[in-house]
């Protein structure tokens, strides 16, 4: 694995930190009592929700480990991880469904 | 259960967040293997979690500094995740929108998934709950989660070191994103948003610099509130034909 900079990563720690507490502190901060517009409200839900799947999808359809190239090994034990998570609706649960098929499709394999 | 003094509000938020360990501990714990995975040593980890205070976010950064992605699109993509920040701090501030300002300048850093969930649920329960109390509770909240999230996070930073490269564990960061999403689908318009933020990542890694994970961001956003509107519009002409 490459190693990543020193000077990249204290930049990317100062910039979330600022960053992150920008948006925290944005309204309970500054905008008093005064309403945050509905449409806005309304996007800031679903960013979460789209990032996360955005950059997780081609992390699974061309998996680092193989070097990209599609492993039906990784595919399984991604779809166990979130079917668990879905259904139990626990983060822990999901990742060690994931953890477990991963190891057991290795053994097998 | 009706609170009485600020002392015993910060009590509440404290016990009502005790099951929340069981989900930060291991999850820091995680952020600080992979972290040394990814090169990082053990107080780079730590003031990673220290200062940044939000576990998605920290993971996004990580795989996309490994994926020596541009400085601009690690920061634009891992603080779009923490956008939801920006709504938690609107929601609560009809609530403590009147405590001093050192109080909110405080409480801004500590507004995470788990401390807003509990205190929107206890504020509107108990609307008559004066400012202070409020607040105590809010405080209360993060009083064991957040210093369970920084140690665990060393910790798993310090174990990190000594896990060979061998065991392959870099499948793991991505299935660690799979298993935060499943609990995130909690409506179909959130079901919207990451089938078409997903559809539109895979054609869309073909652009330079990582923009792809924008692009599909922006679209899966925008599926989820436009989704939404037309929710909304469906259950209005359902209740308007009754």
């Amino acid at each position: 694995m490459s190693s990543i900079p020193t000077p990249i990563l204290w930049t990317v720690i100062l910039g979330l930190a600022l960053g992150s507490y920008a948006l925290r502190f944005a309204f309970i901060g500054f905008m008093g009592g005064k309403p945050i517009a509905p449409w806005l409200m309304r996007h800031l839900r679903y960013t979460a929700v789209a990032i996360i799947p955005a950059l997780v999808a081609p992390l699974v359809v061309w998996p680092a480990p193989t070097e990209g190239s599609p492993s039906l090994i990784h595919f399984a034990a991604a779809a166990a991880t979130f079917a668990v998570g879905y259904l139990t609706r626990n983060v822990l649960y999901g990742l060690s469904a994931g953890g477990v098929s991963l190891l057991l499709l290795y053994l097998a394999a | 259960m009706a609170i009485t003094t600020t002392k015993s509000a910060f009590w509440k938020g404290f016990r009502d967040s005790a099951p929340f360990i069981f989900m930060a501990s291991p999850f820091g714990f995680l952020f600080g293997v992979l972290a040394a995975e990814a090169g990082l040593i053990v107080p780079e980890a730590f003031a990673f979690s220290l200062a940044v205070f939000a576990g998605a976010a920290q993971f996004t950064a990580l795989q996309l500094m490994q994926e020596n992605a541009p400085l601009i699109i690690i920061l634009i993509s891992a603080l779009a995740v923490n956008l939801r920040m920006a709504m938690y701090s609107a929601s609560l501030t009809p609530y403590l929108g009147d405590a001093p300002m050192w109080q909110r300048a405080i409480a801004a850093y500590f507004m995470v998934d788990q401390s807003y969930a509990l205190s929107i649920v206890q504020f509107e329960n108990e609307p008559r709950m004066p400012v202070a109390h409020r607040m105590a509770y809010f405080f209360g909240t993060n009083g064991i989660v957040a210093p369970a999230w920084v140690i665990a996070t060393a910790l798993g930073a310090l174990v990190g070191t000594r896990i060979p490269d061998s065991w392959g564990v870099d499948f793991v960061l991505p299935l660690a994103f799979l298993a935060m999403i499943g609990p995130m689908l909690r409506t179909p318009a959130h079901i919207a948003a990451c089938f078409v933020a997903v559809a539109t990542s895979l054609p869309a890694s073909m652009l330079p610099y990582n923009l792809g994970l924008i692009v599909a961001g922006i679209a899966g956003m925008m599926a989820g509130a436009q989704a939404e509107l037309w929710l909304e519009r469906q259950r209005a002409k359902t209740e308007a034909a009754k």
